[in-house]
């Protein structure tokens, strides 16, 4: 790569978060990598939590314990909340970013419609399925249980 | 949209390395005329009250790709941006995010076209001896041709590459146009290079940093559509490691016919009447 | 791994999430609802229904296949948010290293805990 020596210019993280008039699709992404980290952070701390069940009953009864306070709870349901989402959009993105649901090449003729455009229905699908899953996942959490 | 005014006001990011080292923001205020161009208020701003504002410019028909701008937040050609099409006023114009500026409007693009060139944008194929004395053409049918037309349409203006939320913090990633450019041969039914192509995008210049915000495809003025040539060049590579694609051999050459007969209905040429 | 088949196996694993965490979180979450999981007891952490899992040989391959593909999964899309912020070559073989490293020994011992929790289940 060539050096430039002109004055950076670069978007940076900014970029990342839009500028308010992006699209959809880009505040879609920018979540999507959020609710990853979130998932493997919880994660990463729930392989060591759950481990204690190799240990007999008191040491499982014992972990249980100290995650089962309301902050905990609530945590646990935004982890679900995170999934729903995380999951549902990873759905999207596969079909996406396998080229199945963008639709063929065509002649451009203004004004254009991208593939952007033809994947838009199955993103609002998809977002519709995950609120319907997190409207699930809450009555279990604090309605049913 | 906005209603047309009677003035405008431009706010111009303004640098020069040697006059002005921080870039800051510079105001002028024009007459508006029917019609008026962002490109337009530009050229009058330079011919009646800022001679030293610098940018490209070439065609003003948005042809060219030199005039890619930074305008009211999105990157647009500012030859094709009428003032009254904007969300409101003042017009704040700004050079090309994610490239060094050089002076005031005018991006750095090399990295864009040093990406472009790795990526080996042009027709590979064995036949050297008749791609440099062709001797007939290469056959590619209309359906064949459906594959990569409208990637052909990129006039390399960079607005893809401004809006693109990752190469706004990774300068190593290729971007979209390279990216778009190096699907648009290797979808050429003419093009036998896919295998060369395949070993640089296998690695850190492929498509594997596209998470398909769809920014770049919003972004481009000529409905080029680089997300999707993306998404179709990863499913290709995909299916590549899978081993479940392999390229068709390229298209052939097409001889001239030797017998040629004439339709019965269509009449002759005329006798020439220049020349001996 | 280049990156073609480093991601590859992402969106794979990707998929075996998408029904194996989709089935941990019905069987964790969405029990009520459903109404077919956890039968020792309402509340699917209790110690009945973790016994009664483990017991089970396609709880204990589901939970390791599990542990794998989204130790995998997650830690390749941090190398991805870490690459992206523009490290340098050096850097970037080092966050290599540590993720491989750190999952790699997670994994080791997630499927341990698995299997000595089998083996306890069983014992019971």
């Amino acid at each position: 790569m060539l050096e430039t020596n002109g004055h950076p210019n670069r978007l940076g993280l900014v970029g990342w978060l839009g500028g308010g008039r992006w699209g959809a699709e880009r505040y879609l992404y920018t979540l999507h990598r959020l609710t990853g980290l979130g998932l493997l952070a919880y994660f990463l701390l729930h392989i060591v939590v759950t481990s204690s069940r190799a240990l007999g009953p008191a040491a499982w009864q014992a972990a249980m314990g100290r995650v089962s306070g309301p902050i905990f709870v609530a945590g646990e349901f935004l982890v679900f909340v995170a999934f729903a989402f995380h999951g549902l959009n990873g759905i999207r993105l596969v079909l996406v970013e396998l080229g199945w649901a963008i639709g063929k090449p065509i002649e451009p003729v203004y004004p254009y419609r991208t593939s952007v455009d033809e994947q838009r229905p199955l993103a609002i699908a998809v977002m519709v399925l995950a609120g319907l899953l997190i409207v699930a996942g809450g009555l279990d959490f604090f309605v049913l249980h | 949209m906005i209603t047309a005014p009677t003035d405008v006001t431009f706010r111009i990011r303004r640098f020069d390395p040697l006059t002005r080292p921080q870039p800051a923001w510079e105001e002028h205020t024009i007459p508006y005329a029917p019609g008026m161009t962002v490109l337009d208020g530009l050229r009058l701003i330079k011919e009646t009250r800022q001679p030293a504002l610098a940018w490209r410019s070439s065609c003003r028909m948005g042809v060219c790709g030199s005039c890619g701008m930074f305008i009211n937040g999105q990157p647009r050609l500012a030859c094709n941006t009428q003032i009254t099409q904007l969300d409101g006023l003042p017009v704040v114009v700004a050079p090309l995010p994610n490239f060094a500026i050089i002076r005031d409007l005018v991006p750095d693009l090399r990295p864009m076209f040093d990406a472009h060139v790795a990526l080996h944008p042009y027709l590979i194929r064995d036949d050297t001896a008749e791609m440099a004395e062709p001797t007939g053409e290469y056959y590619q049918s209309p359906e064949e041709l459906e594959h990569f037309l409208q990637f052909t349409y990129c006039i390399k203006c960079g607005c893809c590459m401004a809006a693109c939320p990752t190469y706004a913090t990774d300068a190593a990633y290729s971007g979209p146009m390279p990216l778009t450019q190096a699907h648009r041969y290797n979808a050429d039914s003419r093009d036998g290079g896919f295998a060369e192509r395949k070993a640089v995008l296998a690695g850190e210049q492929g498509p594997w940093k596209c998470h398909y915000a769809g920014e770049c495809s919003r972004a481009c003025p000529k409905g080029v559509d680089p997300a999707r040539a993306i998404q179709l060049m990863k499913r290709q590579l995909v299916f590549a490691y899978l081993r479940l694609y392999a390229q068709p051999c390229p298209s052939k050459v097409l001889p001239k016919p030797t017998e040629m007969k004439r339709r019965p209905d269509v009449p002759e040429a005329p006798a020439p009447t220049i020349g001996t | 791994m280049r990156d073609q088949a480093l991601w590859t196996w992402h969106v794979l694993a990707g998929l075996v999430i998408a029904v194996l965490l989709g089935l941990h979180m019905t069987i964790m979450h969405l029990d009520v609802i459903v109404g077919v999981f956890n039968p020792a007891d309402p509340h699917p952490i209790e110690w009945g229904n973790v016994v009664a899992r483990a017991r089970q040989g396609f709880f204990l391959v589901s939970y390791v296949v599990l542990l794998g593909a989204a130790l995998f999964h997650g830690l390749y899309g941090l190398r991805n948010i870490l690459f992206e912020l523009g490290l340098g070559t050096g850097a970037k073989k080092g966050v290599s290293a540590l993720l491989t490293v750190g999952g790699v020994a997670l994994f080791v011992f997630g499927a341990w805990a698995a299997w000595a929790a089998s083996a306890l289940a069983r014992a019971l």
